[in-house]
């Protein structure tokens, strides 16, 4: 495939005695939907939060053949990657638009960010008809719209959404993955957190399975789907 | 949302407007209390503007960072004694250095307020530092402390009184156009007037600048904030240099309009009465913190003291807690919440032109 550009090699976090990761490897090609999938606890959005410089940790993450160690979580925007929260971590006290507008917090170009607010309500279409409102007044299914976004306003070449279903209605869960499906087809590499494992490999060029803070199995989405261990664990029967 | 660019024009008058309008309304209130009004009632619009420059200034910290700071009579300490110190020094009795001569004496004032601003910005800087490990009470109770070392550090240094207090602090200096000298209270006036509009008009368009936009997002939440590329720590520590700066020159009015500075003045509770000031108006709600500012100083003076004298028992106190207390437990976000003045104006306004649509 094509190159890769998130290298994550033999990545450890430890929370004071706990070992939550223990040597996670996986790497995200240019273009590609990547997933982790796995249970509670097992690891993933403690991966997400390594990355992203909110965790110290061993190993090392590099991205487009540059290091990210020791880069704050801030800069990362700056150098193509913006991490959605998990639960969602809208700005529950500003507006809608407010908050869409943070997402372009580093950017200084008027009309580009216009454009992309512009794209965001083709997206969704809900948020532009509530601009004005709290975004703590949202459902939930758009404060996660709002989430994502507010994360492609800082036009990432790498999104990381952090459990996106956490949370909605089945109905919605799949409306937002048909969305990062189409986020994904405009060229933003995507990788994906969830537990919602069948929804997640659905949509995923690749997934990595996460036990316990290793990776146990990985695969194309297709073949996890297929593999018997993922279906008895996470699919069920 | 993709207007055309302003033309340079429009773009100074829509920043210059507002507040040039303020301040000219300022100044002719100040014009008719100079006139009309006795000593004590023209010192206590003084104070009232001292209050208001406090808690817009607090604003910031606690409003819209989401920070909480105890500390912030100690900020207002190093701006007054700073502004009087160097107003003794230059303008005082038998002073014998001269920092700018007339005409321009009155610009003395000013120049020291900012030297006094500055320098309580430079220790809201030093508190700001812990705020980047701290949070919560645990920063209020650094900044508590911070506030009263200050203090103490006031009652221990000789050259500014100690504890006996530095008497004799100036009036700002003379203006003086044509034969027409502006009396001192004028003068003091026009400068906290001067001081709250440059205040205010600086919060208003910072908070609502994709730079200012940062502060909120920071009290919202501090992940997403870095996610979106908001550096939170800075932000929190430029909180605090602002808003101390502001507090600062608070002092400086204060200084100027007392005449008289003593650090029992800038003790915990005067830090207090700011925060009561901004809750009661509303976090991040900067015509809230004006508004409450102005209920805050006024109540007690013109409503409750005439109500001391009429019945002869002094419950000043007892009733402003009480108010505050019934206040607070039936709206407990304030007056305005996160909301503006302008923004009661604006739904008053659409609600309008829906009743004109209806009838119709």
């Amino acid at each position: 495939m094509s190159e890769t550009i998130l290298d994550v090699k033999d990545l450890n976090v430890k929370y004071g005695a706990i070992h939550a990761l223990k040597g996670v490897s996986f790497t995200v090609a240019k273009g590609e939907v990547v997933s982790l999938i796995g249970a509670n606890g097992a690891g993933k959005t403690t991966t997400l939060r390594a990355i992203s410089g909110m965790l110290p940790y061993a190993g090392s993450v590099s991205f487009r053949g540059e290091s990210l160690k020791g880069v704050p979580a801030h800069d990362l925007i700056g150098r193509g990657i913006c991490h959605s929260p998990e639960g969602r971590g809208v700005f529950p006290n500003l507006t809608v638009m407010e908050n869409i507008e943070l997402g372009a917090y580093t950017r200084k170009d008027r009309d580009g960010i216009a454009a992309d607010i512009e794209h965001c309500f083709r997206l969704f279409p809900r948020l532009e008809e509530r601009v004005k409102q709290a975004a703590g007044t949202l459902s939930g299914g758009e404060q996660q719209m709002l989430a994502m976004s507010r994360a492609l306003m800082g036009r990432p070449r790498l999104l990381m959404l952090d459990e996106p279903s956490l949370g909605l209605a089945p109905l919605i869960v799949a409306q937002i993955f048909e969305i990062v499906k189409k986020i994904n087809s405009e060229g933003t590499t995507v990788l994906l957190v969830e537990q919602n494992a069948r929804m997640a490999l659905k949509i995923s060029h690749r997934a990595y399975v996460v036990e316990t803070g290793k990776i146990t199995l990985s695969g194309t989405g297709q073949d996890l789907l297929n593999d018997h261990r993922v279906i008895e664990s996470y699919l069920g029967a | 949302m993709t207007d055309a660019a302003p033309s340079p024009q429009t773009r100074f008058r829509r920043s210059f407007l507002a507040p040039t309008a303020t301040f000219a309304v300022l100044l002719a209130l100040g014009g008719i209390l100079d006139r009309t009004a006795n000593g004590y009632t023209q010192l206590i619009f003084l104070f009232m503007f001292v209050n208001m420059i406090l808690a817009l200034s607090l604003n910031l910290v606690n409003g819209f960072t989401g920070q909480f700071s105890l500390g912030h009579a100690g900020f207002m300490a190093v701006g007054a004694y700073v502004s009087g110190y160097l107003s003794v020094l230059t303008m005082g009795v038998g002073a014998r250095l001269m920092f700018l001569p007339q005409p321009f004496e009155f610009l003395n004032f000013p120049i020291f307020a900012v030297a006094g601003g500055l320098a309580a910005a430079a220790a809201g800087y030093l508190v700001g530092l812990p705020s980047l490990r701290l949070r919560g009470d645990y920063l209020a109770i650094v900044t508590l402390g911070f506030g009263e070392i200050i203090r103490v550090v006031l009652l221990n240094t000789k050259a500014v009184g100690g504890a006996r207090g530095m008497p004799g602090v100036p009036a700002p200096g003379e203006l003086v156009v044509g034969d027409y000298v502006f009396s001192p209270f004028f003068m003091n006036y026009l400068w906290a007037a001067f001081w709250l509009t440059t205040t205010f008009f600086v919060l208003w368009r910072l908070v609502r600048s994709t730079h200012g936009r940062g502060f909120q997002s920071v009290r919202e939440d501090e992940i997403a904030a870095e996610a979106m590329g908001v550096n939170t720590t800075k932000m929190k520590v430029q909180a605090f240099v602002i808003s101390s700066f502001f507090a600062g020159l608070a002092g400086a009015v204060f200084a100027s309009a007392t005449k008289y500075l003593n650090p029992s003045t800038f003790q915990f509770t005067k830090s207090v009465d700011a925060i009561i000031m901004v809750v009661l108006g509303g976090m991040g709600s900067l015509t809230g913190s004006v508004i409450a500012a102005i209920i805050v100083t006024m109540l007690p003076e013109f409503v409750l003291r005439p109500l001391q004298e009429y019945t002869g028992v002094d419950l000043r106190m007892v009733i402003y807690s009480l108010l505050l207390i019934i206040f607070m437990i039936s709206r407990p976000q304030g007056i305005f919440g996160k909301a503006e003045v302008t923004d009661l104006f604006k739904r008053l306004t659409k609600a309008r032109g829906k009743d004109g649509r209806t009838s119709a």
